[in-house]
């Protein structure tokens, strides 16, 4: 057996004829094909997608729910997610604009006072998830209701004001990108070098892909949970403070726009698996530009915004049915005989292990239909050696 | 086998025994599973551990990997008695384990997967470019170099996969290496690999206690050979002192005593249920198969050789994609468990927990399941039977509103054959039916089944345990490598049905 | 029960496990718990007329509460049910518009739509296997954006009134005053849910939210099992949002939020996401002592707003308390291991004892 043909036999990458892409790829090509026909679109409308107003639309919109996406990244990575950040966004915005109260002096106490309240209620939900075993779902809905108890109970309007200063955040563009978008992006690079080259990030990626496999790793699953849990709240928090830029003030009913579900909508999309292990920062930020693309070109056509909603819904089971469909491609068998009928779902995705040059391969099957002559000397590779059997054997 | 390194080389410290198991004694709840059973391994030898099943091989793997911890005798590494609470202590002590099941992350890379938990890091970050450099070099040193450590192990074979668990193995520094069936997987073509593998580690001093049931393999790899039987030590022989045929002996030759029922009176081999025809998928090529009402068939060959494969593809799980099937002389093609079920076949399965019980059920619900699932309609006449049919079966359970999974295992057997007994079937598939269950338990199967053919049923029987094998079938077909190796009639020894399943007698060995 | 060796009777340790034990027996501790605090602050709250008023309006939410138990019973889970009573409000305004002889051909049509959009969500989840969280929520952005796009925004039209009689009416009678179409519509409901799990179909749906796979080597046919579920619920959601329509009214918040509540519901009632475990009287009751605890927040005069708050630690607490005994740190360690071990550990029945 040469080692040449090893290399095929064992270390074989999967024929990737079909499928070329990573998931991450994959997001950006959607993204890139979605900015072309929205441009053809915009365009055939006598408009142009790429001027200033329509490309700085586009980057605002995805600011907000970039930081949002980014944090619910984290949590999704670990097998988790989190409910409560449309919430935490909410209440955040408020906490800046009320510790700021206007005055430019408290700005950093203000953005000191969003990252304690947020980094605590991450710690709540991870310490709920790893310590209580309580299902994320249900701790980080019940978080979120939390929130907003306390939220419509104390804050029936606008509360606070934030100073002119802070409110640049919100407005200020650096040519065509806007300031947040450029923090988001910031943040965004740091998520990714945070998955990329810390440990705990890489941990996170044990984490959600086999909780077990990462414990028998010496890994601490629990402190890796608690960690991406406070880093997704830390996000929403980072929300919270633009909200509070660009309203100029804190505003409780922006829950309402379900930021949570979006979130989850721009992460899934983005190629990460909703079941963990797989994915990443990159593609979540391409999820979020999807949607904000697809929002800015059918606000230039004039698309109803309700029809945004319908296609925002069809878009996301869409994307997940693709993805579904690409797991269930991947998954591998053992091929011992070649499928005589070739009909076999799996045989297309499987390893096929090619007859090799040491050891002789073994005989074709026998077509269907034709009895299969179990009598017929076949050789087995395992050693070289003929073996021959007989269809009854000795014991008769 | 030219390519394989022909015994222990000469590494600086071959030949000194690094572990000493001595008089070790391990039961679970009561049941004693190992009898102060010795062990040692020396650096640079492969010492294989053979048994049949439930010999204790793994029980002994498991108590050096620290999965579980001696009841008596001791454990010494390097002459120091050590006592390991957990794998991760063993696996920092120098012995690593390859488990059955993959402990590997299949979106990760090998290097990735290689270094999870400790991952090299420079100035706090994780130094990526050093992590794959040493994984290229650990490759590169083991002779692997066709393997990227940037590779995702998704995209490997399950012998790629195999070698990236040994490859994490080593690279903990490991000098104690203990491999469950590794092979187990593995087609042949990927066995080669390995086998390359296991020759690097003897050379580099490494002791590799191997488990497996394939005797080739055991020729072909191993210096020394430890057999088990029933829990006790047998025998620590030289593999080149020993013959196939011996090694057989050793294993097996357990005095077949009237544990097992006598056919009842008056029971008759009628007309042929069930036929496959030159049957055949991925797994499996050219199988003929009678299964005759009244009659036991036993379906024998090692882990691997597509035994349960068949009970999945005539049972409608997976599909035969060449041949014919018929039942009852008329020619059927079964797509599914329920098209099955509806054929008159039934199915108990090899995993009793993951597809025989819904654990949170309750026993009525469980045994009900079936007739619920495919004949709703008609379910109450044959729901009626089911009291009656658990209690021949002598379940022990608070009453029948008790949830399966407080049951013990053979309580839980009998849960599953009262499922399919409901059915009133034509033709039972047992897989592997005594697995994991009293002695009790197991008698009362094998009478069931004695009770079932009398009643013109006709069986099917997958079965690793040989005696079992000998003991009940009328008839055995012994399988290799996803074909029938051979059939075997009533009475044949074990020796003959371990010699169809391994190929041994033509000539496999050295 | 003749499959019996070692039968106990009932003791009064069992009967403490069921109340507190997590199930569904506990929640009704709970309630009476609640009822009694209620009591405490308004005694004229058990009288039979307050009572009625009571389960005429935790109606619509037990109905929901059985819908979404069909769904998690069977291991998936459906947040569109609030968007659909929603749609199902306004469509039944848009369409009905007033006028009475058109109020059952709209019944029947939005019965259809209910099926159709329980078709639709269960054959994605099951053929396309798109998870059902993912498939809910995408269904439930689609609903509320086709309905408002439908609408312009703002719901128009008006319900007939005998759309709205089984919201508001009822029989007059002695005693309770007023016997309401809500609660005989509950009542029947109810014992239609609990035939429905004791049934052929309930039994397999159970076995299928436990272990797919065992469902499928017992011949089940575990994607038809699962859209059923998928449509009962959104069936339930339907009458839901009539019960609803008729009692509130028709405004664009219609349904807001209920898929949340009516989750809060069944985990409450002791039944476990992910499937296979819980009971649907569980679910009930999970559902009556929610609204029991909002009557009890009404009760005090404490502010509407604080309910979510509420709703949120209870939901906390309630699994918690339910993982409690799952928390136990090696057990995950151990149960990979048994299957190799030469005997089953029934650990599970030492377990048992203590409970």
């Amino acid at each position: 057996m040469s080692q040449t043909t090893e290399t095929v036999d064992v270390a074989q990458q999967r024929s990737r004829s079909r499928w070329n892409l990573g998931p991450t790829e994959l997001v950006f090509v959607a993204l890139v094909g979605i900015v072309i026909i929205g441009a053809v679109l915009v365009g055939l409308r006598g408009q142009n997608l790429f001027n200033t107003a329509n490309t700085v639309d586009m980057f605002t919109r995805s600011s907000l729910l970039g930081f949002i996406a980014i944090g619910q990244t984290f949590a999704i990575l670990c097998r988790s997610l989190d409910l409560s950040v449309g919430y935490v966004v909410a209440l955040t915005s408020i906490v800046a604009a009320t510790t700021m109260e206007g005055d430019t002096g408290r700005i950093g106490l203000g953005i000191g006072a969003v990252l304690l309240v947020s980094g605590a209620i991450g710690l709540a939900n991870g310490l709920i998830i790893a310590v209580l075993r309580v299902n994320p779902f249900i701790t980080t809905l019940g978080m979120g209701l939390i929130i907003k108890g306390y939220l419509d109970t104390q804050y029936q309007g606008p509360a606070g004001s934030v100073p002119t200063q802070f409110q640049q955040f919100g407005f200020t563009r650096l040519g065509f990108l806007p300031l947040s978008t450029a923090v988001m992006l910031a943040v965004a690079l740091a998520g990714f070098l945070f998955l990329r080259k810390s440990r705990t990030g890489y941990h996170m990626f044990a984490v959600g892909g086999n909780a077990e496999v990462a414990r028998m790793s010496g890994i601490r699953t629990g402190r890796v949970m608690v960690t991406a849990h406070v880093l997704c709240s830390l996000c929403a928090g980072l929300a919270g403070l633009l909200i509070a830029a660009r309203f100029g003030t804190g505003s409780a009913l922006v829950y309402d726009n379900l930021y949570e579900l979006d979130s989850i909508a721009a992460v899934v999309l983005g190629g990460t698996l909703l079941l963990g292990g797989r994915g990443g920062i990159a593609g979540t930020i391409g999820g979020v530009l999807i949607l904000a693309v697809l929002d800015t070109v059918f606000n230039i056509l004039q698309v109803d915004p309700f029809f945004k909603d319908v296609l925002r819904g069809v878009i996301i089971i869409a994307a997940v049915a693709i993805y579904a469909r690409r797991q269930l491609d991947r998954k591998a068998r053992r091929i011992r005989f070649d499928d005589g009928n070739g009909g076999s779902a799996t045989s297309d995705a499987a390893p096929k292990v090619p007859p090799s040059a040491g050891s002789s391969g073994r005989q074709p099957p026998p077509p269907a239909g034709v009895r299969g002559a179990p009598g017929d000397a076949h050789e087995t590779s395992q050693t070289g050696t003929t073996i021959r059997q007989g269809p009854k054997g000795e014991g008769r | 086998m030219t390519t394989l390194p022909s015994g222990p080389s000469a590494g600086a410290d071959t030949g000194t025994t690094v572990v000493r198991m001595a008089g070790i004694d391990k039961s679970f709840l009561g049941v004693q599973v190992l009898f102060g059973v010795d062990l040692d391994l020396r650096a640079g030898e492969v010492h294989a551990l053979v048994g049949e099943n439930g010999a204790g091989k793994s029980t002994l793997m498991k108590i050096l990997a620290g999965v579980h911890q001696a009841d008596g005798g001791t454990v010494e590494l390097d002459g120091h008695a050590v006592s390991f609470e957990h794998p991760l202590q063993a696996q920092h002590a120098g012995v690593s384990t390859v488990f059955q099941e993959f402990n590997l992350l299949p979106e990760r890379t090998v290097a990735e997967n290689v270094f999870l938990g400790r991952e090299p890091r420079r100035r706090g970050l994780v130094d990526a470019a050093q992590m794959n450099a040493a994984t290229a070099a650990l490759l590169e040193d083991l002779g692997l170099t066709w393997l990227s450590p940037q590779t995702r192990v998704r995209s490997l074979s399950v012998a790629g996969q195999q070698i990236v668990e040994i490859v994490k193995a080593l690279s903990h520094d490991a000098r104690i290496i203990s491999m469950d069936e590794p092979t187990a997987a593995l087609a042949d073509e990927e066995v080669e690999v390995l086998y390359r593998l296991i020759g690097t580690l003897r050379e580099r001093g490494v002791a590799v206690l191997y488990v497996s049931h394939r005797l080739k393999e055991i020729f072909d790899l191993s210096d020394r050979v430890t057999i088990l039987k029933d829990g006790a030590l047998v025998d620590t022989v030289d593999t080149a002192r020993i013959t196939s045929d011996e090694l057989v002996k050793l294993m097996v030759g357990r005095p077949i005593s009237s544990f097992f029922p006598d056919k009842i009176e008056g029971t008759a081999i009628g007309e042929t249920r069930l036929r496959l025809d030159g049957c055949g998928n991925a797994q499996l090529d050219g199988i003929d198969l009678e299964l005759r009402a009244g009659e036991i068939t036993a379906l024998a060959g090692l882990q691997g050789s597509g035994r349960t494969e068949i009970a999945h593809a005539l049972f409608g799980v997976d599909r035969f994609t060449r041949g014919s099937m018929w039942i009852d002389g008329r020619r059927v093609r079964v797509r599914s468990p329920r098209q099955a079920v509806r054929a008159g076949i039934a199915l108990v399965t090899e995993d009793r927990k993951a597809e025989g019980l819904a654990l949170n059920q309750s026993v009525m619900a469980n045994a009900r399941l079936v007739l619920d699932a495919v004949q709703p309609g008609q379910a109450g006449r044959r729901v009626q039977n089911i009291p009656g049919i658990l209690s021949s079966l002598d379940l022990v359970a608070r009453d029948v509103d008790q949830e399966v999974r407080f049951l013990s295992g053979g309580n839980q057997q009998k849960v599953v054959l009262a499922k399919w007994l409901a059915t009133e079937p034509s033709v039972m598939v047992l897989d592997e039916p005594t697995r994991g269950i009293d002695v009790g338990a197991k008698q009362r199967v094998y009478s069931l089944m004695r009770e079932l053919s009398a009643r013109g049923v006709a069986i099917l029987m997958i079965s690793s345990e040989l005696p079992e094998v000998i003991g009940m079938a009328d008839r055995i077909v012994v399988l290799r490598d996803g074909r029938i190796a051979g059939e075997l009639s009533a009475g044949a020894d074990e020796e003959s049905v371990m010699s169809l399943a391994t190929g041994h007698a033509m000539g496999g060995e050295q | 029960m003749k499959a019996t060796n070692a039968r106990r009777r009932p003791q009064v340790t069992e009967l403490a496990g069921r109340l507190f034990g997590g199930g569904g027996g506990t929640v009704y501790a709970l309630l009476l718990v609640i009822f009694a605090a209620i009591f405490v602050v308004n005694a004229s709250f058990l009288e039979p007329a307050s009572l009625m008023a009571f389960v005429k309006m935790a109606a619509p939410i037990v109905l929901l509460a059985i819908g979404q138990y069909f769904v998690i019973v069977s291991g998936e889970l459906d947040l569109s049910v609030g968007s659909l009573v929603g749609a199902q409000v306004v469509i039944a305004a848009r369409l009905i518009d007033g006028e009475e002889g058109r109020t059952v051909p709209v019944l029947l049509l939005m019965l259809a739509f209910g099926v159709l959009v329980g078709l639709v969500n269960g054959l994605i989840t099951t053929i396309l296997k798109v998870q059902s969280l993912i498939t809910t929520l995408g269904m439930m952005l689609v609903l509320y954006g086709a309905i408002r796009l439908w609408t312009g925004g703002a719901p128009t039209g008006a319900l007939s009134e005998a759309f709205r009689q089984p919201g508001r009416g009822g029989i007059d009678m002695p005693v309770v005053r007023q016997l309401p179409w809500a609660v005989i519509i509950l009542a029947v409901f109810m014992v239609l849910a609990i035939m429905l799990m004791r049934s052929s179909y309930g039994k397999t749906l159970m076995a299928t939210g436990d272990n797919e796979r065992t469902a499928t080597f017992s011949g089940a046919r575990v994607w038809q099992v699962r859209t059923a579920a998928f449509v009962l619920s959104s069936v339930m959601a339907t009458f839901a949002a009539v019960l609803i329509g008729g009692f509130a009214g028709v405004t664009a918040q219609v349904g807001e939020g209920l898929e949340f509540t009516a989750i809060t519901a069944v985990v409450l009632g002791g039944v476990v996401l992910g499937g296979g475990r819980g009971t649907v009287v569980g679910a009930m009751g999970g559902a009556l002592a929610l609204q029991a605890l909002f009557t009890l927040f009404n009760q005090l005069a404490l502010p509407a707003t604080i309910r979510p708050a509420a709703q949120g630690l209870i939901i906390i607490a309630a699994v918690a308390y339910a993982a409690r005994e799952r928390s136990r740190p090696a057990a995950a360690m151990e149960r990979s291991d048994v299957s190799t071990e030469p005997e089953d550990h029934p650990r599970d029945s030492q377990k048992q004892t203590t409970t």
